[in-house]
C-alpha cells in the first residue's frame, strides 16, 4: 500500500562508460551496487554509488544533472541503449530503480555524437545546440520595443502547438537516439515554435535557413525519417514538427532565390 | 547562398533532392510495371509499346535522361548523407536499441544496394542485351504486327508495321531461367520494402505529412507497395506458371536461327 | 558599519519610479559601448539583464555554472507570471498588485521596490509576448488568464503548468541574439568563486572555469549577480541540486550585507521524502488542495496502516478542524506548519513519519473519476512517476518543502548593493517580497529587474565612474582574490578526510528543518547555533574531496558549495533568531496569536536586518534600514 513497502530492494551492476577527458580513451567499468530502494531515482542511486567510490578513494563517476524534475535538460544518460533510459516521455531525472529488476546488468553511456563531444564520464559538451539558437532561433525585439501584449491576438490552435513545439528542453536526447546524431527534431521544435506566432513571421525565411545551415556546419547528421527522436524525446515532441520544418526550408528556398534584393539597408539621412 | 547551394549543400536540400527523384523513379517504375502488364493481352500490345517508345526518338532520350540523372543524384545523395552521418555518431554505442524505427527504414542502404545491382542487371538484360544475349530482343526474330497499337485512342503503331523488336518473347524466354526469375522476384521485394519507407519519407521531406494523416499515409504506401510487388511478381510468376508461353513460331525461328 | 541609504525617491508612490528614471544619470551612447558588466547567472533576472544592457550597447560577459543558459531553475516554475493588466476587466490595478505583494510579504518589504514591480509587471507580459512566449490564450486569440494565491482578481499569464521554462527561454532567445549578434561574451560552465573590490567599488570577479579547472580572473566596471536563492542550505528542497549560495555568499564576505537570511518559504503540498538516499523534493500543485481533504489518523498506532482500513471516526481531518472556515484551503504557512505540528505528535504516515494525506476518495465518489482525472491527471501521473501509487486508489502522501528564500544581498532601489558596483537581482537579493512570497511574484519579480529596472540604474552608477577606468586584471585585488581562492581549493583537496561532501550536506539540512524550518523557537535556534559551527569544524577537519583542482570535478564543486551553506545557514539562524517576532514564512513559535497566525511586532522589527560580515569567527555586524510606510497602513495579515 505505502510505497516503500511494496517491492523488495535490489542489486544491480553498473556497466558504466568512464572517459577522462575529451581526447583520452573511454572503456566500460562494471560497479555492484547492493540493496538498493527501488523508490531511488536513477541519479539518487549514483549519488550512492559515488558516494562508495569516494569513499573507497575513487573518483566518482561524473554525470550531467541539476533539477531533478525532468525540465532544466541537464541530465543525459544512454541506459541500456537508450537515450534517457526506460520509460516514455520522461527525463533521466525521472527513471526510478523500480523500472530494474533485481541483478540487472545496466550498461549507462553518454549521449554519442561527434556534435557533442565527450567532456568526462557521461558529460558531454551541448554548446552546439546554443550555437544553432544563436544563428536565429529568437525573435528580435529589443527590450522596451514591444507593443501591447494583446495587440496581436494569435489563434488559440497556434498558440496551444507553438507551445508543444516550445516544451523543447534541449537535451538532446533526439541527436542520442537518432541513428546519424541528427538534431533535426531540436532544430525543429524551435522553427516551428517562433514560425507558428504572428510574431515570429518576419524572420521565418531567414531563421529557418541559419539554423539548419548551423546545424549542418556543427556536424549532426542527416534526418532518415525513422523517427527514434520523438519516440525518445522526454516531452514527446512530434517528428510533425520536422515536415513541417521541411516545407519551411523548401519555401524559404524557393523565395530567397526569386526575392529582389532591396537597394539598401542603411537609416535615415538624420 | 543560392537556390542551388541550398539544395545541394544542406542536409534538408539533399533530403529534397531524395525525396524529388525518389518521386520521379517512383512515377517510373510505376508506369514501367503498367506497360509491362500488357504482356498479358497479345504480344501486339507489349510488342507494339516498344516499338511505340522507340519512335520517339529523341523524346525517349530525355525521358531516359532525366531518370538517369535521378538514378544518380537519389545516389549520390544518400552517399553524401550516408557518409555524413556515419561521422555525426562518431563512437558507436556499447549497447544498441532501437525504439520504433521500422525495418524498412532501418534496411534502406541495403535494400538500395540489390536494387542498383538489380537495376544494373535488369538494363543489361532487357535493355542492352549484354545478359542472356541468346534472347534478347536484337537477336530474336523480328515481329509483325498483327493489330494497331494505341495511346491514348490514336493509333502509335499500326497493323502490318514490320520488323518490330519481340519483347514479349525476350520477356517471356528471359523469366523461362528460374535464377533470373528468382533475383528478379527477390529484387522487386526489397524495392516494394525500399519504396515502402521511401514514399512514407518523401511526404516527410516535403513536409506534406502530419500526425492528421500519417497513418492514412502508411496504409496507402502498404498497399501502394503491395501492388506494386504482386504486379511485377506476376510476370516471372506467370511464366514459371506455365501460363505464359512463348509463342512457337517465334522460338522455333530463333532455335533456325 | 555599513551604510544602507535606500535611495528611495520621495514624491507620491506611483509617481517615485517615473521621477527616479528621470533623475539619475545617462551614459551617452557612445560612451556605453566602453563600459563592461559582469553578469553571473543566466536565469530569468540575468538572461534579461545580460540581453537587454547588451542591446543597450554596453559590453557584457555573462557567466553560468551550468553548461548552457538555459538550464537555470527558474526554468521549473510551474504555475504562472502575475501582472497588472487587468485583462479580465475585474478590478485589477497596479496598486492593487502592489498592496496584494506588501501584504502577501507581511509588511516587511520596500513599498517603492513593491510598487516599483507591479509598474514594470504590465511591460513584462508585452516583451515577453513580442519575444514569442506561447502564453495561454482565448478561442478569441486574446491572452488568457487564471488567479492564484492571495488574490481576488485573475491576473495571472501561464504556459501550461511550464510558465517558467517558457519565460527562461524567452529570455534565452533574447540572450542567444545578443551572443550571437558579438554584443555578449558567453561565460558556460564557469563558476564565480569571489568578487573583487578595488577602493571598495566591484570591480570584477574570479571564476573557475568548471572544465578544465583553470581559475580565471575577469574585471568589469560593473558586477550584476543574478545567481537565485539559498534554499538548498536545507539540502532537500524544490530547487534544482546545483543551486548554490556560493557568488552572493562569496561577496557577502567581500561586504556586501545580507538582508533577511531567515525568511525562507515552505511549501506545503510536495511529496514526502522516502529515504536517506533523497536528494530532491517534488512539488505537486496547491491546485490539488482544492478538491482533496488533508488527514492523518488520530491514534499514533494507526499511521502504519492501509488508509482505507482506517475508518472514519478514526481520522483526523485536522485543517477542516483547526480552521473550519478555510479548512483544507488556508495559506500555505499555516497548512505547512499544521502538517509539522501532527507530524511532530507522531501521526505522520508513511514509514519516515514524515507525510499527511491528500485524499481524494470523496471527491472521486461525488464527481467520478474521470472528472479527477480531467482536472489533475498530470499531477497524478506525476505523483505515481515518483512513487509508483495511483492516487486513485490510495490517498496521496504530501509534506511541505523548501521551496523560495526573501532574504538575499541587501540592495538599494537601484538594486545596487552597499558595495558600489555590485547589483543583485531576482531571488539573490532581498527587495520585493518582505517576508513572504506570492504565487506567481518570481517570475515577476526576475524578469522585472531584468529587462526594466537594472538597465536604467545601472547608468546611474556607470555614470560616476570615467569610462575606462576599470582596473586590469593583473592588479593586486584580483592577485589577492585568485590567492584565496586557491587557497581554498588546495584546503578542501587536501584535507583527505573521512566523509564524502554529501555527508555534511545532509547534516546541516536535517539541523536546518529541524530548528530553522516552518516554526522555530529560541531554543531551538540556539541549538541550532551550536550545531552548525561545531559541523563546520567537522566539515573543514573530515571532508574527504576526490580528484584533483584541473580537471571537471564534481566533488570539489560541491563541496566548496557545501562550505558556503554551514556558513550561511549558521547565519540564517542567527537572523532567525534575533527577530523576535512571526512574520510572513519566518514563524517563531513564541510570537503568535490564538489562531496560530503571525505575531509581527511592527514596533521592534518593521525593519530589514542586514547582516555585516566582521571576518571569520566574528559576530557578524545587524544592520538595520528601518521600513518607513509611507502609503499603505501595517495591519494584521487576514485571509478569513
Amino acid at each position: 500500500m505505502v510505497a516503500e513497502n511494496t517491492t523488495k530492494n535490489l542489486s544491480i551492476t553498473l556497466r558504466v562508460w568512464r572517459q577522462a577527458g575529451p581526447n583520452q580513451p573511454g572503456k566500460f567499468v562494471d560497479y555492484q551496487s547492493k540493496d538498493l530502494n527501488p523508490n531511488m531515482s536513477f541519479l539518487e542511486m549514483l549519488d550512492v554509488v559515488n558516494d562508495e567510490l569516494t569513499l573507497k578513494g575513487e573518483e566518482p563517476i561524473a554525470f550531467a544533472h541539476d533539477c531533478r524534475e525532468g525540465i532544466c535538460g541537464t541530465c543525459s544518460c544512454t541506459i541500456n541503449g537508450k537515450a534517457h533510459g526506460p520509460g516514455k516521455g520522461i527525463a533521466t531525472c525521472q527513471v526510478y530503480m523500480r523500472a530494474f529488476r533485481d541483478g540487472d546488468v545496466i550498461t549507462v553511456e553518454p549521449f554519442r555524437a561527434t556534435a557533442f563531444p565527450i567532456v568526462k564520464d557521461l558529460i558531454t559538451d551541448r554548446s552546439a545546440f546554443d550555437k544553432i539558437q544563436q544563428a536565429g532561433g529568437f525573435i528580435t525585439a529589443r527590450t522596451g520595443s514591444a507593443p501591447d501584449a494583446n495587440a496581436l491576438p494569435v489563434p488559440k490552435p497556434d498558440a496551444d502547438l507553438a507551445m508543444d513545439a516550445a516544451a523543447c528542453i534541449g537535451c538532446g536526447a533526439c541527436v542520442a537516439a537518432c541513428k546519424n546524431a541528427s538534431a533535426m527534431l531540436f532544430v525543429a521544435a524551435k522553427v516551428s515554435h517562433l514560425g507558428l506566432l504572428p510574431q515570429g513571421q518576419a524572420e521565418r525565411d531567414q531563421r529557418v535557413l541559419a539554423m539548419v545551415s548551423t546545424m549542418d556546419a556543427l556536424g549532426f547528421g542527416n534526418c532518415t525519417n525513422q523517427y527514434e527522436c520523438s519516440a525518445a524525446c522526454p516531452k514527446l515532441i512530434t517528428h510533425d514538427f520536422i515536415a513541417r520544418m521541411n516545407r519551411d526550408y523548401l519555401g524559404a528556398t524557393l523565395r530567397s532565390a526569386f526575392k529582389p534584393a532591396p537597394l539598401g539597408t542603411g537609416g535615415g539621412a538624420g | 547562398m543560392n537556390l542551388v547551394g541550398y539544395l545541394f549543400c544542406s542536409s534538408i536540400g539533399r533530403k529534397i533532392i531524395m525525396a524529388v527523384t525518389g518521386l520521379i523513379l517512383i512515377g517510373f517504375v510505376a508506369g514501367h510495371l503498367v506497360g509491362n502488364l500488357q504482356i498479358f493481352q497479345e504480344p501486339d500490345h507489349i510488342n507494339g509499346y516498344g516499338q511505340f517508345l522507340h519512335s520517339l526518338g529523341a523524346l525517349l532520350w530525355v525521358a531516359r535522361l532525366v531518370i538517369i540523372a535521378s538514378v544518380v543524384l537519389h545516389i549520390w545523395a544518400a552517399t553524401a548523407l550516408t557518409l555524413e552521418n556515419k561521422k555525426a555518431r562518431g563512437t558507436d554505442y556499447g549497447f544498441k536499441h532501437t525504439i520504433q524505427a521500422t525495418l524498412a527504414s532501418r534496411a534502406m542502404r541495403w535494400t538500395g544496394y540489390i536494387v542498383l545491382a538489380f537495376l544494373l542487371y535488369h538494363l543489361a538484360h532487357f535493355t542492352v542485351g549484354l545478359a542472356q544475349t541468346g534472347t534478347f530482343k536484337e537477336n530474336l526474330p523480328h515481329y509483325t504486327m498483327g493489330s494497331d497499337y494505341r495511346v491514348a485512342g490514336f493509333v502509335a503503331v499500326k497493323a502490318g508495321t514490320p520488323e518490330v523488336l519481340d519483347v514479349y518473347n525476350m520477356v517471356v524466354l528471359g523469366f523461362q531461367n528460374p535464377i533470373v526469375s528468382l533475383f528478379y522476384i527477390i529484387a522487386v521485394g526489397l524495392l516494394s520494402v525500399h519504396l515502402l519507407h521511401g514514399i512514407d519519407s518523401l511526404f516527410q521531406t516535403l513536409g506534406l505529412r502530419n500526425a492528421k494523416w500519417s497513418a492514412g499515409l502508411h496504409k496507402i504506401a502498404v498497399v501502394l507497395c503491395l501492388v506494386y510487388f504482386l504486379g511485377n511478381l506476376a510476370i516471372p510468376g506467370a511464366v514459371l506458371a506455365g501460363k505464359l508461353q512463348p509463342r512457337a513460331a517465334s522460338v522455333a525461328a530463333a532455335h533456325a536461327k | 558599519m555599513a551604510t544602507l541609504d535606500s535611495k528611495i525617491p520621495s514624491g507620491p508612490l506611483a509617481d517615485k519610479w517615473r521621477k527616479h528614471k528621470v533623475d539619475i544619470k545617462l551614459v551617452n551612447p557612445a560612451n556605453k559601448r566602453k563600459y563592461e558588466v559582469i553578469v553571473v547567472g543566466a536565469g530569468l533576472a540575468g538572461a534579461s539583464a545580460a540581453s537587454s544592457l547588451a542591446d543597450l550597447g554596453y559590453k557584457v560577459k555573462c557567466f553560468v555554472f551550468h553548461d548552457s543558459p538555459r538550464r537555470a531553475h527558474s526554468i521549473a516554475a510551474q504555475g504562472g507570471i502575475n501582472a497588472a493588466k487587468n485583462y479580465q476587466n475585474d478590478g485589477d490595478s497596479v496598486y492593487r498588485l502592489f498592496y496584494d505583494t506588501i501584504k502577501g510579504g507581511d509588511y516587511r518589504a520596500r513599498e517603492a521596490n513593491v510598487h516599483r514591480l507591479a509598474e514594470v509587471s504590465v511591460n513584462i507580459i508585452d516583451q515577453c509576448v513580442a519575444q514569442g512566449v506561447p502564453f495561454a490564450r482565448e478561442y478569441g486569440g486574446l491572452l488568457a488568464n487564471r488567479s492564484f494565491g492571495g488574490a481576488q482578481v485573475s491576473r495571472t499569464f501561464y504556459a501550461r503548468g511550464q510558465t517558467g521554462q517558457q519565460l527562461l527561454l524567452g529570455a534565452y532567445s533574447a540572450l542567444s541574439r545578443t551572443i550571437g549578434a558579438g554584443l555578449v561574451e558567453m561565460h558556460t560552465q564557469s563558476e564565480m568563486l569571489d568578487l573583487v573590490t578595488v577602493d571598495g567599488h566591484a570591480k570584477g570577479i574570479i571564476v573557475r572555469d568548471l572544465v578544465t579547472g583553470k581559475i580565471e580572473r575577469h574585471s568589469a566596471d560593473a558586477v550584476v549577480l543574478a545567481t537565485g536563492g539559498y534554499g538548498n542550505v536545507f539540502n532537500l528542497a524544490t530547487y534544482a541540486r546545483g543551486s548554490n549560495a556560493t557568488a552572493i555568499w562569496r561577496a557577502y564576505k567581500r561586504g556586501a550585507c545580507f538582508a533577511n537570511p531567515c525568511y525562507t518559504q515552505i511549501h506545503p503540498t510536495c511529496i514526502p521524502v522516502s529515504g536517506d538516499y533523497q536528494s530532491k523534493l517534488t512539488l505537486m500543485s496547491e491546485s490539488l488542495r482544492n478538491d482533496g481533504r488533508i488527514w492523518v489518523p488520530k491514534k499514533k498506532e494507526d499511521r502504519l496502516k492501509a488508509p482505507d482500513s482506517i475508518p472514519e471516526e478514526d481520522r483526523d481531518y485536522y485543517l477542516e478542524r483547526m480552521y473550519p472556515a478555510f479548512g483544507n484551503l488556508c495559506p500555505r504557512d499555516i497548512a505547512s506548519r499544521a502538517a509539522k505540528r501532527v507530524c511532530d505528535e507522531g501521526r505522520g504516515v508513511g514509514a519516515s513519519g514524515l507525510g499527511v494525506y491528500l485524499d481524494f476518495s470523496e471527491v472521486i465518489k461525488r464527481l467520478g473519476e474521470n472528472t479527477v482525472r480531467e482536472r489533475y491527471g498530470n499531477l497524478f501521473d506525476i505523483y505515481h512517476e515518483i512513487t509508483a501509487e495511483s492516487a486513485y486508489q490510495v490517498p496521496m502522501r504530501i509534506f511541505p518543502a523548501m521551496h523560495y528564500t526573501m532574504g538575499g544581498l541587501w540592495v538599494d532601489y537601484n538594486l545596487m548593493s552597499n558595495v558600489p558596483g555590485l547589483f543583485v537581482l531576482g531571488e539573490a537579493n532581498f527587495s520585493d517580497h518582505g517576508a513572504n512570497r506570492l504565487g506567481a511574484s518570481a517570475l515577476m519579480q526576475g524578469l522585472g529587474d531584468g529587462y526594466f529596472v537594472i538597465p536604467y540604474t545601472i547608468g546611474d552608477y556607470l555614470a560616476s565612474q570615467k569610462p575606462g577606468s576599470r582596473p586590469k586584471p593583473d592588479t593586486a585585488a584580483f592577485t589577492a582574490a585568485e590567492q584565496s581562492v586557491g587557497a581554498m581549493t588546495k584546503r578542501l583537496l587536501d584535507n583527505k578526510g573521512k566523509q564524502p561532501v554529501s555527508h555534511f550536506h545532509k547534516r546541516l539540512g536535517k539541523i536546518m528543518w529541524e530548528h530553522c524550518g516552518m516554526a522555530r523557537t529560541k531554543g531551538g535556534l540556539e541549538q541550532a547555533l551550536q550545531k552548525i559551527p561545531a559541523l563546520r569544524e567537522e566539515f573543514w577537519a573530515n571532508v574527504l574531496v576526490p580528484g584533483s583542482a584541473d580537471t571537471l570535478n564534481q566533488s570539489l564543486e560541491q563541496a566548496g558549495r557545501v562550505a558556503d551553506f554551514i556558513e550561511l545557514g549558521e547565519l540564517m539562524c542567527r537572523d532567525a533568531l534575533t527577530r523576535e517576532e512571526s512574520c510572513g514564512g519566518h514563524f517563531r513559535e513564541e510570537h503568535q496569536y490564538p489562531d496560530g497566525e503571525c505575531k509581527r511586532d511592527d514596533e521592534k522589527f518593521g525593519h530589514v536586518a542586514a547582516w555585516e560580515y566582521q571576518g571569520a569567527d566574528k559576530t557578524p555586524l545587524r544592520n538595520v534600514e528601518p521600513l518607513n510606510y509611507e502609503f499603505v497602513k501595517m495591519s494584521v495579515r487576514n485571509y478569513k
